[in-house]
């Protein structure tokens, strides 16, 4: 399952972080590495882009973008 | 003997705030060479032989952005006494990871734990003592806002530039990452020496895949065979890649440093707040409305209630001024065309110009509290889908929608933007949206020629500048501006009160900013229009404007616009004035038609324009290059004559085709 699938809400933990260049290395310097656990809090009114919550504090992703990121251990 | 210290840290932790307390107003404002990313300077006021430095927001040292292969360039080269690492204790742990990137250049580093009022406020401690001893760094708790810990910092600041002790070798890393990194280290490291890395800083890199790194090192290719089987050994073992093995090992370090060092029981107040302020704020259907409102507000401050009457106010300190050195010079007795110099040209020009100080300012000040507050961030990220398309972010949305009141403050808002390709296709579009000073040119022609589709035509007016920025936007997101923006990967700070003097900082920096322009590019075009509008071609003076210069410039000029439907010196001639200010326009109209009244000018317009060239003149106007104004404003944040002078063109040639489809259409149609 991909982030992007996730409902406002739901959360789970990051098993792979795909893409290349420039925004991956951007997602992994903000912390979206291996293992970390990540939130889904909001989608913006016009259903793009979400908010998540992760190592305590908000970042925002592009629907798009968040679709690179694999995760495992959906909790609803 | 002078000292240069860096400040350096995330964005939205309270870097401004920091640098404002340790300098106070002392500060120089200028842009790293080369680049257009800002870099501020200043004096620290209790320390004056040092030189602070204010280094751009940045959240790690990858070699992507220019903000980032800036703040390397600096650190490497400029060799700064010590770095003041400032993190936002209440997000600990993605602050640090810059901080372990930058304890590797063997530069003595001091970390400011700034907002540490409310971690313990929200009954949260970090052990201030354990971290320092870990890092193998002082490190202070502070809060910058308040003014807390700033003197204790900087007391151990002058202790760590006197000690020149550098940072320890703090080994965060381990396993597959540690052997890789040191097996390169060692074969590196008269390379790195020569070129002036630190070994360790160049080593982490090069496994990292980092290709600034590599061309800086000049390696031998056997030696970069010898590097790829090393990192291809650690990416099999490990099982990722390079740049996630290493993100992953500085994070894995930090999460075990903050299990030790943090005790965290709940989300600050500021945080809790944030989330139920955002409940609203960014509201799946609220959201779009409120903002529109605040913005409507803004402007609502700016144009009438508060900027009118201040802006009537200085017109009329202006005026009196003006009349004051007129009566002054005519008494000294000056030539005429001294006197006209003075006053027809550098008072009228400069003056109109100066008048909208007040507004300026004022959009600053609204601006600036958007920006501090937090809110900008979310304006970004409700806002963000509508850009995308044309090859923009929601953080554009802002500087765009400001263009419907002034193009100038709107280009200066561009600053803001962290992407500097973001940036100048935001300063291209911007003047496409059309500015308030063009009003009174739509007054003019619909009640010439639509008295009964006044709104109708101004309507259709603002539309057109939508739409030619959209297509704009499109047709360069695919030529000049192709390739890859960067990532839409942002913070949403927790919400803050602005702090006072940063606010007034900002207001006052813009509004120099501005007085600066007004004092050099906008005298400069005003004394140059003076002199074509009040000479002939043989260097006397005219009594009618009719027979000057500028007129046969008009005349020369007329026939181009002939296939847009006016040839008419008088249309072209106030084209050319509009430069100095588009109300100019009106004026010069007015003045070269000869016309009393608002009657005779409607009567005379009827015989140059019909309808539709009418509204071609129009369509012309909103979307041809920007005053000179807005022009000075848009070759500072673009750094380039070269390119702001490319950008006007680009805006002139756009608005010459509009206007042609707009005739050449609508001739065949009616």
């Amino acid at each position: 399952m991909t982030l992007d699938h996730l409902k406002p809400g739901e959360g789970g933990t990051i098993t792979v972080v795909g893409g290349q260049g420039a925004l991956r290395r951007r997602l992994l310097d903000m912390g979206l590495t291996p293992k970390t656990k990540i939130q889904v809090r909001k989608v913006a009114p016009m259903g793009d882009p979400i908010e998540l919550f992760l190592r305590g504090y908000v970042l925002t992703i592009r629907a798009e973008d968040a679709s690179n990121i694999e995760i495992e251990e959906v909790t609803r | 003997m002078s000292h240069l210290i860096a400040l350096a840290g995330n964005q939205n932790c309270g870097k401004t705030t920091l640098f404002n307390a340790l300098t106070g107003s002392n500060q120089h404002v200028g842009n790293f060479p080369g680049v257009t990313v800002e870099k501020k300077e200043g004096s620290i006021k209790k320390y004056k032989e040092a030189v602070l430095v204010d280094l751009p927001g940045i959240y790690s040292l990858s070699p992507y952005t220019a903000e980032e292969v800036v703040t390397r360039d600096f650190l490497v080269k400029e060799h700064p006494d010590a770095i003041i690492n400032i993190v936002d204790a209440t997000n600990l742990e993605r602050n640090l990871y810059l901080t372990l990137q930058m304890m590797e250049l063997n530069i003595p580093m001091i970390l400011a734990l700034n907002m540490m009022d409310e971690v313990r406020a929200s009954g949260n401690t970090i052990h201030v003592k354990k971290l320092s001893e870990r890092l193998g760094i002082p490190v202070i708790p502070i809060s910058a806002s308040k003014g807390e810990g700033i003197a204790d910092l900087l007391d151990v600041v002058v202790k760590t530039i006197k000690q020149k002790k550098p940072t320890q070798k703090l080994d965060f890393c381990q396993g597959e990452v540690h052997r890789a990194i040191h097996s390169i280290a060692h074969i590196i490291e008269d390379h790195a020496e020569a070129a002036g890395y630190p070994t360790r800083f160049a080593a982490t890199k090069l496994v990292e895949g980092d290709e600034p790194m590599f061309k800086a090192l000049d390696l031998d290719m056997s030696d970069i065979h010898i590097i790829d089987h090393i990192v291809e050994q650690m990416e099999e073992n490990l099982g990722t890649d390079r740049e996630a093995a290493l993100a992953d090992m500085r994070y894995t370090y930090i999460e075990a440093l903050c299990a030790e060092c943090v005790v965290k029981h709940q989300e600050t107040r500021e945080q809790q707040r944030s989330e139920k302020i955002d409940r609203f704020l960014t509201h799946k259907y609220l959201g779009i409305p409120i903002f529109l409102l605040i913005m409507m507000t803004i402007f609502w401050l700016t144009f009438s209630v508060i900027g009118a009457p201040l802006q009537d106010l200085l017109s009329a300190w202006i005026d009196r001024f003006t009349a004051m050195l007129s009566n002054v010079l005519i008494a000294a007795d000056v030539t005429p065309w001294l006197h006209s110099l003075i006053i027809n040209g550098v008072c009228a020009g400069v003056g109109s110009v100066l008048s909208f100080l007040p507004i300026i300012v004022l959009l600053f000040f609204f601006l600036s509290l958007l920006e501090d507050s937090g809110y900008m961030a979310r304006v970004a990220f409700v806002m963000d889908k509508l850009l995308r398309k044309i090859g923009l972010s929601g953080r554009s949305f802002v500087p765009m929608l400001i263009g419907f009141g002034c193009s100038v403050p709107a280009i200066m808002a561009t600053r803001t933007l962290s992407s500097d390709r973001d940036r100048k296709m935001t300063i291209v579009l911007t003047p496409f949206m059309s500015c308030s000073a063009k009003l009174p040119i739509y007054g003019m022609i619909t009640a010439s020629f639509f008295p009964n589709h006044a709104a109708l035509v101004m309507v259709s007016l603002y539309v057109l500048g939508i739409v030619v920025a959209i297509l704009s936007g499109l047709l360069l997101k695919n030529t000049i501006f192709q390739g890859n923006s960067v990532p839409f990967v942002m913070e949403l700070p927790a919400y803050r009160l602005p702090d006072a003097k940063s606010v007034l900082l900002h207001m006052w920096e813009k509004g120099k900013d501005f007085l600066h322009k007004a004092f050099t590019i906008i005298f400069i075009a005003s004394i140059v229009i003076w002199f074509l509008q009040s000479f002939d071609w043989r260097l006397n003076m005219v009594a009618d404007s009719a027979n000057s210069i500028l007129a046969s410039i008009g005349s020369i000029i007329a026939p181009a616009f002939a296939p847009i439907g006016f040839n008419d010196w008088r249309a072209s001639t106030a084209l050319i004035t509009g430069f100095t200010a588009k109300e100019s326009v009106v004026s010069t109209l007015t003045i070269l038609t000869g016309a009393s009244s608002d009657a005779q000018l409607s009567a005379m317009l009827t015989q140059m324009f019909s309808p539709l060239s009418a509204f071609s003149f129009l369509a012309f106007t909103i979307l041809y290059m920007p005053c000179v104004a807005a022009f000075a404003a848009s070759k500072r944040e673009l750094g380039s004559m070269k390119e702001a002078l490319l950008t006007a063109a680009y805006q002139t040639l756009v608005a010459y085709l509009a206007a042609l489809v707009i005739f050449q259409v609508g001739s065949l149609i009616f």
